[in-house]
């Protein structure tokens, strides 16, 4: 009994798999389509993030799905297929797998360093082009992957401008330093400190969290012992938040400066007052001063409310890509591929080009600061 | 000096928290010999709940002292928090009572991943922000900084502590409770109503998560659905650490806990000449654990017990 139903089962699936391979058949002879993978954390701690990712996908296809390229006579429809890494390396590569085994077209992912590290590999493997919005870790690039692009500027620039800002204009002369032990943060607390260092300054500490924490107490009050100038924190938004207010319960007085993981919206509603004078980095130049920002935010607010961090990032990863097909007017990875190397787009958040390694060529950097509730821009350092 | 009392504090505020969530795992560990990892999420709810009530009340105005809405909006969230703890052992855990020790266990793990994802569709994916209405001005002791907040939230633990010790040591409930932990048969026959014994303990832990809850998310500002899987384990290690199944055991568990973290985080790098940092932290209290084990097998205050048939 137990056996023929499965039996049963499996000609069901089948039969299953059968008609819907039909069904995409019939549909490809009316339009191509271009399967986007899309991975971020959906559910965990950063969910909020991952969630901002992929709206700024879906804006993206939706303008692409309404007005469709015509490649070979026959419109392109762009599908999306979002899976949840968790921001767990592990995950990671199993989404990656998935992805590959739906035979996507390209990859706009993952969110972290972390994820989008150990899942690259995968994509290179299967030739699947992949862009990162927001992986900034240096290593990304630089495992000679031909199809791995970012459209954000890595560590090392963004690490360098922080380092040389903190000692520069913030005239830190001893800094003490907390990063999360994950790619993202431990990578940019690295080329921040290498910069720091450079500078003129004095690591006095050096201390760890993890991405999940909230209570720093005990770390901070062991920096409180060292009488550095400034602190700077490798880490994301929800950890810099309960950071910030108990650096102030405990005294401490000295700012803090962080990485684009904390310029959010997020940071600022969590922090609440503790927030003010705190400074952060983001790649590009402020979304307001761009000659397509207030559009982007107006089309996207309209629809899925505030930006939250990546999300005009995750949009350019889109265009590019869409670029890319309409340019080598196929949509083989293995042929639009070169044209996302050769890529000059006119994007929301910087004119972006690719060097040989498929990072940002001459990504800008700007700092924002925190004042009355507002991220304010500081100045923005090319 | 004031380094180490401010690390003294650190780990006496957070060590009362885990041992308020602490006792909810081993008041149950101790009546049914279950494991409840759902524990940590409905300390979660709790503070959900609580912050969600909250934001009304400080919509509504109502010219309260920011106390008293925060204790409003916490007697809301008790009886929901308790209801959902009744719920959960009478829909979940009851069926299973004589199943295989594992059926139970596998289903708590189950049940932690339901109501962290039913936590995520009612209340989104972003962080709750904890309303900013209590004073958090802190007072300086021994050159320490500590928040009236803080204060409150240690001597609550300690007073809900001692009520629980009161409440099992010395009242007749309390009696069938214990009664029910040393053997559930014998009690039936003695006319204790075990299923109610049992309902009752849920509550009572569900109660005490949900306080948890509250205490974690008015003092790091923030709730997320996610936030009971590490406090639910740091939790238990401190249940495991005291003795799981002793009350006692679990208060000091967490206690221990909290200050092995926050003196592991804040001295280890001197200890060890910087060759460890504060990496190291959760491994310290870990290692701490398993020495614990090592030499006390049912941990520091537990007794060493039959096995249950």
């Amino acid at each position: 009994m137990k056996y023929t139903r499965h039996v049963f089962c499996l000609m069901a699936a089948l039969g299953l798999a059968a008609c819907s391979d039909e069904g995409s058949k019939t549909a490809a002879s009316a339009e191509l389509i271009v399967k986007l993978g899309h991975a971020a954390p959906m559910t965990g701690p950063q969910a909020h993030l991952g969630k901002d990712n992929e709206n700024g996908v879906r804006l993206a296809i939706d303008e692409l799905n309404a007005n469709p390229p015509v490649i070979g006579g026959k419109p392109v429809k762009f599908e999306l297929l979002s899976e949840d890494d968790q921001a767990d390396p592990r995950i990671a590569t199993t989404v990656a797998q998935k992805f590959v085994d739906e035979k996507v077209h390209a990859i706009v992912g993952h969110l972290n360093s972390g994820t989008t590290i150990p899942a690259s590999r995968i994509y290179a493997d299967a030739k699947i082009p992949q862009i990162s919005p927001s992986a900034t870790n240096v290593r990304y690039t630089q495992q000679g992957f031909k199809n791995a692009f970012r459209v954000m500027a890595n560590d090392a620039q963004q690490g360098s401008v922080l380092g040389k800002f903190a000692v520069g204009e913030m005239q830190a002369k001893t800094i003490a330093i907390i990063d999360d032990r994950t790619a993202y943060g431990q990578g940019l607390a690295d080329e921040f400190e290498k910069a720091a260092v450079a500078a003129g300054a004095t690591i006095v500490g050096h201390e760890f969290t993890t991405d999940k924490s909230t209570d720093f107490t005990a770390i901070l009050t062991k920096i409180k012992g060292l009488n550095a100038d400034l602190l700077f924190y490798g880490g994301m938004d929800a950890q810099a938040a309960p950071m910030v207010k108990q650096m102030r319960t405990l005294g401490l007085t000295l700012p803090l400066l962080g990485g684009d993981g904390i310029n959010t919206a997020e940071f600022m509603s969590l922090a609440g007052a503790a927030a003010e004078g705190v400074t952060s980095s983001l790649p590009g130049v402020p979304l307001d001063s761009m000659p397509h920002g207030t559009e982007f935010r107006q089309k996207f607010e309209s629809k899925y409310g505030q930006i939250q961090l990546y999300a005009p990032y995750c949009y350019d990863a889109v265009m590019v890509l869409a670029a890319a097909i309409k340019k080598a007017d196929s949509i083989e990875p293995a042929t639009f591929l070169p044209a996302i190397a050769a890529t000059q787009h006119d994007g929301v958040t910087s004119q972006i080009r690719f060097d040989d390694k498929g990072d940002l060529v001459g990504g800008a950097i700007t700092l924002y600061r925190i004042e009355n509730g507002k991220w304010k821009t500081l100045t923005t350092i090319q | 000096m004031d380094i180490f009392v401010q690390q003294l504090f650190n780990g006496i505020i957070l060590g009362s928290i885990y041992a308020l969530i602490a006792l909810g795992y081993t008041m149950v560990y101790g009546i049914l010999g279950l494991i409840n990892f759902a524990h940590g999420e409905v300390v979660m709810i709790g503070a959900m709940v609580t912050i969600t009530l909250l934001r009304i009340l400080v919509e509504m105005n109502t010219g309260l002292p920011a106390a008293a809405l925060v204790a409003l909006a916490i007697t809301t969230a008790l009886p929901l928090c308790a209801l959902l703890g009744f719920t959960l052992e009478r829909v979940a855990y009851r069926p299973l009572r004589n199943a295989p020790r594992l059926s139970p266990l596998i289903t708590a793990i189950g049940l932690s991943i339901i109501l962290q994802n039913l936590a995520m569709i009612i209340w989104g994916r972003n962080y709750a922000p904890f309303p900013p209405i209590l004073d958090t001005t802190p007072w300086k002791i021994l050159g320490a900084a500590i928040t009236p907040l803080q204060v409150v939230i240690v001597i609550l633990a300690v007073a809900i502590m001692a009520g629980l010790w009161l409440l099992i040591g010395r009242t007749r409930k309390g009696r069938a409770m214990r009664a029910v932990a040393q053997n559930p048969n014998a009690a039936r026959l003695m006319g204790v109503n075990v299923d109610g014994i049992i309902s009752l303990t849920f509550v009572l832990g569900s109660s005490l998560g949900c306080i948890a809850g509250v205490m974690v998310a008015a003092n790091y500002g923030q709730a997320h659905a996610t936030m009971g899987f590490m406090l639910g384990l740091k939790a238990f290690a401190a249940a495991v650490l005291g003795g799981i199944g002793n009350l006692a055991g679990a208060m000091i568990g967490g206690l221990l806990l909290g200050l092995i973290e926050s003196f592991g985080a804040g001295y280890i790098g001197d200890l060890t000449g910087g060759f460890l940092g504060s990496q190291y932290q959760d491994v310290f209290a870990f290692l701490v654990l398993i020495l614990v084990l090592v030499f006390r097998p049912s941990g520091l205050m537990g007794e060493r017990v039959a096995e249950r048939a």
